[in-house]
């Protein structure tokens, strides 16, 4: 916001006009319905939406336009206003168009608010009170249909109350990319609906619901929940990944029961996920760790009095600080990030990382030059996604980089292992082979772009090399492509990338939440977590601390996770749930939630927002900084703190990057604002990239290269403890190119048996995928059925597997 | 004739006579619509002259005679291809053939007995304005139409009329023949852009969709009738001079006119424009030949069903917008729609309200929701349900689509002065104001049919329910 307030104040000066008398000035090209609202003229609405195309449909902002020629009843949400107009908001013939349309949208809804969860904050009811006539004329009978319909597993439909307003069917086409909802029949038949046995199954679904202007849209997750008025609500940030898109949590008797997107011009446009959105549900679930747990002598959990927990973990962390190691830390808010550093400073600890191998290297991450999400989604920019599927990793990221290639011209380079959700906008599509991105980015870099590299056609090589070298803006979104390869090659391709491009800019990919606070706030030191527990798995590593990590779950090698929980004296966890690694631990403390405690958020451009808590913690669960700071009371390194606010100042003053943070209100201006400069000191990206070394070992000629990669519905705890989403999550399926099913004699739905590398065998259902490039076996990463984290190792550069059909 | 190795009867309802013919000339003539019968009688000679002249005389030509769009408007196409933004590329015309105005059928004869006229008129407005690619649109239940223009059209390109370098020059031409899917509302031309791009036929709105700014796949497009291309040929042939001297100056040439109802011969005319009256038409020999036997004329629908209707006062207006307009109507598709004694007005206008409330596309509210509501009242009056604040809500609710006072003939027995066009809309587009455009004339008009219909009721009554209220019916998927 703070961005656009400052284009407004430098632009040059605007067309006057006059409304209700005042002469006022609109921006070039700004709609008449945002420059009367912005000087604060609200003509009412339902199918204009700021964030999407008009469509001028519902007539309610008709308004009373003079252009010389007489006043005219002309819509508000189609025009731009012009030198001269005269526009009348509470003329008679306005008033009476309003009244006129509320009473014409009425005639076929039904007055059923007392029973309509959109009742009391609902447009319709709102306005009609506002602008309608008393009372509806209208005396025959309604428009009937079944009421409500599911058209996905979240949202419900309920036809009668719609008013057709496009808004809905517009998001799905226009917003999300997944036009799955229409308007069928015609006239005052139309309905929206799905197409027969093909569910509005769009990873945006709950979007709908909260544009939708009546209760027509309703989600399964709070229908019926609660009233409106009895909400209260808190502005926060999501969780779920780093885009950290704008929230209000909303809560009702002390639980979480609705979470809507906030309308953020850096960030989400008010556009959530439905993970973003849903997962609240998490929090309340059942088994959720309410007291501390510490393994008594016979092996098994017993409940425990919080200081005996502590004093338990203090004595695990009193070991040789070069023996302790520290895995996770992604889903502390900033301020039990901090802490954490804080203590392990005291301690002396040298090994500690928030991701869980399946990131890329802090060291990495650092030396980047970082972009805004607004910078890579500018228009005509370039934007290369070195990245995962971001509409399956980072999906409201995705949304904004849709909207720039479909609407301003972004063009698309995609370097992702196989095609994604922006495949089909993308402009040149390198899909390489496991093992040879780097080789592919060379090859781009050095402009040898006449013959095929790792699978990549010579004409894809040469356009990404055109579309870089045209001068445009460059940013590059890098994450982690492929969980079965040596992020390492990623590392290369970067450079490559950075070589030919120096004013690229980097927006990191990585998934897993506050990521960004662990790295800016020192969290993250020494020892990766392979090579921690690679250690571990050696016998080197004493204590193990898992700070809300599951690395039985997530590391991609799960035998080398689950020698090194045999090998470890004292495994400490730090958890919301008994997750399975921390179900192996000694002692697990309970910690509080998103939504449970005050906190901040960094974000994957580096900007801090703040986390608000609007109910409270279960059982003894307790703030992270706090479960640090009574820590290191036990170990006898008092942190001198004793409120959220002293936490804050130490970290002011300690780490450069948030020294200018206005921590009384850090939204204060909207958005929230970017971190300031670091002091660490890290080598150039090209040196890193010259000290990688990655091994590849040449294509198995009978085997095929396994990509293995993350959807958003998946076996992750918070989906799973989510109990609307968590059937979500697919049974696994290895997807083959149809170009290989011949010579591997299988066919789309045949079962057919994998060998891994250490000859781990498993049986799996084919499925057809075009997006899968050929010698290429793709299997999604934590799903139903089989787990192929155990086909994974950290030590192998790529994974091979062979196939037997039958 | 025959028609897909079938016999079948010619199109019904054409009569000849004795005024000067431009579009109709060939309708008498055997096989007139297939290339040899179009080429014997001066066909494709319109085109060759144009060939001769640079694009840009064509486009001054066609301005000069001044052809008045036969679609509704009325709009100059001269005029209306001036709008065109220059050096924008690709631009598109295309042929609105999508005929639906009740009442109206001249273009499908266009369409079924001269269809090389039509294409010939394609290549001289795409000549005139330099574009290389025309879309005909023909209404989805003309099948001969259809069959007629597609026959046409393949051997018009066999002949070298359409297609690379027509008759030689570096002029070039395709011309897509597209079917509609059955919607009135697309005979609105964005509505037909959009179903011509494959969307639902909605309209967009104007501003910012102009066609001829912002049109077929955005780009500029002229969209134009039938009968209005139908029209160069017979103008690069003989001249705009030639064209002028027929009819008046604001008014020239001719213009086909399609008469149903109680009229001795209904049917389609070829008149002058601007000259002949609505009497000459309904009552002259050479036209309709007068009301059915022993009848006598009650009111007229001078443009279509959505034109205000007209009284026996109106009968001496001549074809010409400039006076029609101020007499409260409009001359609009040029279809006339006669109604004698015998006509019960409050079934007349549900009927034509019934097909606008059925024909709304369900994009904007007043439409979608106000049409089927007049619809349904107007059917509770017509099944003698109503009431007299029935009458009032009629009104009302013609309100909230027309704002303002609606247009309306003038009627010596009533009283009544004139109320001129136009009227102003909520509307999108003008489906919605068609579907009142009926209850108010025959509301205005005739007020004694309907008082002796409805039930009195004061103001202190409380609201009824209706009798005879539509049962509840379950609708779309999982209905039970």
């Amino acid at each position: 916001m703070t961005d656009t307030a400052n284009e407004q104040a430098e632009a040059p000066p605007g067309i006057s006009f006059t409304i209700n008398g005042a002469t006022v000035e609109a921006n070039p090209g700004e709609l008449l319905i945002d420059a009367a609202e912005r000087h604060g003229v609200y003509i009412p609405r339902f199918c204009y939406h700021p964030r999407m195309k008009s469509v001028g449909m519902c007539r309610m902002c008709l308004v009373d336009v003079d252009r010389g020629r007489g006043a005219r009843l002309e819509p508000a949400c189609m025009i731009t206003a012009a030198p001269d107009m005269i526009v009348d908001t509470e003329s008679d013939q306005t008033q009476r168009a309003q009244e006129g349309i509320l009473d014409l949208l009425l005639v076929n809804h039904p007055l059923d608010c007392p029973v309509c969860d959109k009742g009391g904050e609902c447009p319709l009811q709102d306005q009609t009170v506002a602008y309608g006539p008393g009372e509806s004329r209208f005396v025959e009978e309604k428009r009937h249909y079944e009421k409500p319909i599911p058209i996905s597993d979240l949202v419900y439909l309920d036809r009668e109350r719609c008013i057709l307003c496009d808004r809905c069917t517009r998001f799905a086409s226009d917003v999300a990319g997944d036009p799955l909802i229409h308007f069928i029949d015609r006239g005052n038949e139309t309905q929206v609906n799905t197409f027969p046995d093909e569910p509005f199954s769009s990873y945006f679904s709950g979007n709908t619901v909260q544009i939708c202007p009546v209760g027509a849209l309703t989600a399964e997750p709070y229908r019926f929940k609660a009233r409106p008025w009895d909400l209260a609500e808190n502005e926060s940030t999501a969780v779920v990944d780093s885009t950290g898109a704008r929230v209000v949590l909303q809560s009702s008797r002390d639980e979480l029961v609705r979470v809507l997107g906030v309308d953020s011009d850096a960030v989400n446009w008010s556009w959530l996920s439905d993970k973003e959105r849903f997962t609240y549900e998490a929090n309340g679930s059942e088994e959720r760790l309410t007291d501390p747990l510490v393994r008594s002598e016979s092996g098994e959990f017993a409940t425990a009095r919080w200081a005996d927990a502590a004093a338990f973990a203090a004595e695990a962390l009193q070991a040789d600080p070069s023996l302790i190691g520290v895995i996770g830390g992604a889903r502390l808010p900033v301020e039990g990030q901090f802490m954490w550093s804080t203590l392990l400073d005291a301690l002396g600890v040298r090994d500690a990382d928030p991701q869980i191998g399946d990131g890329l290297e802090t060291e990495l991450i650092q030396s980047l030059p970082r972009a805004t999400i607004a910078e890579a989604a500018a228009p005509g920019g370039v934007v290369v996604l070195l990245s995962g599927d971001l509409k399956e990793e980072l999906p409201t990221l995705y949304l904004r980089l849709r909207h720039a290639a479909v609407e301003d011209g972004a063009s698309l380079i995609e370097m992702t292992a196989r095609a994604t959700g922006l495949s089909r906008f993308a402009k040149a599509k390198l899909h390489a082979l496991p093992g040879t991105i780097d080789d592919v980015a060379e090859a781009v870099a050095a402009g040898t772009t006449s013959e095929t590299v790792g699978g990549v056609d010579a004409a894809e090589l040469a356009m990404a090399a055109k579309l870089l070298g045209s001068g445009r803006p460059v940013t590059v979104v890098i994450g982690r492509t492929n969980l079965a390869e040596d992020p390492g090659l990623i590392t290369k391709a970067a450079a490559a990338i950075h070589r030919l491009v120096p004013e690229a800019k980097f927006l990191p990919a990585l998934r897993r939440g506050n990521i960004h606070g662990a790295i800016e706030t020192g969290l993250a030191r020494g020892r990766t977590t392979t090579e921690i527990l690679e250690d571990a798995a050696a016998g080197e590593v004493e204590t193990l601390v898992l700070l809300g990590a599951d690395p039985l779950a997530d590391f991609p090698d799960r035998a080398l996770v689950s020698s090194a929980f045999d090998m470890v004296e004292n495994l400490v966890a730090v958890d919301t749930f008994a997750t399975a690694s921390s179900a192996r631990a000694d002692v697990i403390l309970p910690a509080a939630s998103f939504g449970e405690v005050d906190g901040s958020f960094v974000n994957l451009e580096r900007r801090i927002s703040p986390l608000r808590a609007k109910v409270t913690a279960p059982g003894q669960g307790r703030a992270d900084w706090m479960i640090a700071a009574e820590l290191a009371a036990a170990l006898d390194h008092d942190l001198n703190v004793t409120s959220l606010d002293e936490v804050r100042t130490l970290l002011s003053s300690t780490m450069p990057a948030f020294a200018d943070i206005d921590w009384s209100n850090i939204d204060a201006g909207g958005d929230g604002p970017l971190l300031g400069a670091t002091n660490a000191v890290t080598p150039s990206l090209a040196d890193i990239a010259a000290a990688t070394s990655v091994a590849v070992p040449a294509v198995d000629g009978y085997g095929l290269r396994l990509v293995v990669d993350r959807k958003l519905w998946d076996l992750g705890t918070m989906v799973q403890q989510s109990q609307s989403l968590a059937h979500l999550a697919a049974d696994t399926t290895l997807a083959l190119s149809p170009a290989d099913f011949d010579a591997l004699g299988v066919q789309d739905g045949s079962t057919i048996t994998v060998t891994g590398p250490g000859g781990a065998t498993a049986e799996l259902e084919v499925s057809a995928s075009a997006g899968v490039p050929r010698g290429v076996a793709h299997v999604p990463y934590r799903m139903n059925g089989f787990d192929v984290g155990t086909f994974l190792s950290a030590s192998t550069a790529v994974i091979d597997v062979r196939v037997n059909a039958g | 004739m025959t028609l897909g190795g079938k016999e079948i009867e010619r199109a019904a309802g054409f009569v000849a006579n004795d005024t000067p013919k431009i579009v109709t000339s060939r309708f008498d003539v055997e096989d007139s619509h297939t290339l040899v019968g179009y080429l014997a009688t001066g066909g494709y000679e319109g085109i060759r002259a144009a060939l001769k002249k640079k694009p840009e005389e064509v486009h001054a030509q066609i301005t000069e005679a001044t052809v008045l769009g036969r679609g509704g408007a009325g709009f100059p196409a001269g005029v209306k291809w001036g709008f065109m933004p220059k050096d924008v590329w690709p631009r598109y015309l295309v042929v609105n053939g999508d005929e639906s105005e009740p009442g109206t059928y001249k273009d499908r004869l266009l369409m079924e007995l001269d269809p090389h006229q039509l294409i010939e008129g394609c290549l001289i407005a795409s000549y005139a304005v330099g574009l290389s690619r025309c879309f005909l649109y023909v209404r989805g239940e003309m099948a001969v139409a259809q069959e007629r223009i597609a026959a046409a059209l393949n051997d018009a390109y066999e002949a070298g009329y359409v297609g690379r370098n027509i008759l030689g020059t570096d002029f070039s031409l395709d011309i897509v023949l597209h079917w509609g899917a059955g919607a009135y509302v697309v005979g609105e031309e964005t509505a037909l852009i959009e179903s011509l791009e494959g969307n639902r036929g909605m309209p967009r709105l104007k501003p910012p969709y102009f066609p001829a700014a912002i049109g077929l796949y955005g780009k500029p497009t002229i969209v134009n009738n039938v009968e209005t291309l139908a029209n160069l040929p017979w103008i690069a042939t003989n001249g705009a001079e030639a064209y002028r001297a027929i009819g008046t100056e604001t008014s020239p040439g001719t213009r086909m006119v399609a008469v149903s109802g109680h009229v001795k011969r209904p049917g389609v005319y070829e008149i002058i424009n601007g000259t002949t009256t609505f009497r000459d038409l309904i009552f002259g020999d050479d036209y309709c030949g007068g009301m059915r036997e022993g009848r006598t004329l009650k009111a007229f629908v001078p443009g279509g069903g959505s034109a205000p209707w007209f009284l026996p006062d109106q009968l001496d207006l001549p074809f010409e917008a400039s006076q029609v307009g101020p007499a409260g109507s409009m001359l609009g598709s040029g279809a006339i729609m006669v109604m004698d004694d015998t006509t019960d007005i409050p079934k007349a206008a549900h009927s034509l309200t019934r097909f606008y409330a059925h024909e709304s596309c369900g994009k904007c509210v007043p439409c979608r929701e106000g049409g089927t509501w007049l619809e349904r009242i107007l059917g509770r009056i017509v099944d003698g349900h109503g009431t007299t604040r029935d009458l009032e809500m009629l009104l009302e609710v013609g309100e909230t689509i027309c704002p303002g006072e609606f247009p309306h003939a003038a009627s010596e027995r009533l009283g009544l002065e004139a109320k001129p066009f136009p009227y102003g809309m909520t509307t999108i587009c003008f489906v919605g104001p068609s579907a009142f455009a009926p209850v108010h004339s025959a509301l205005t008009l005739f007020p004694e049919e309907f008082r002796d219909r409805v039930r009195e009721v004061s103001d202190d009554d409380p609201v009824a329910s209706p009798v005879g209220a539509v049962p509840v019916e379950l609708k779309g998927i999982g209905a039970s």
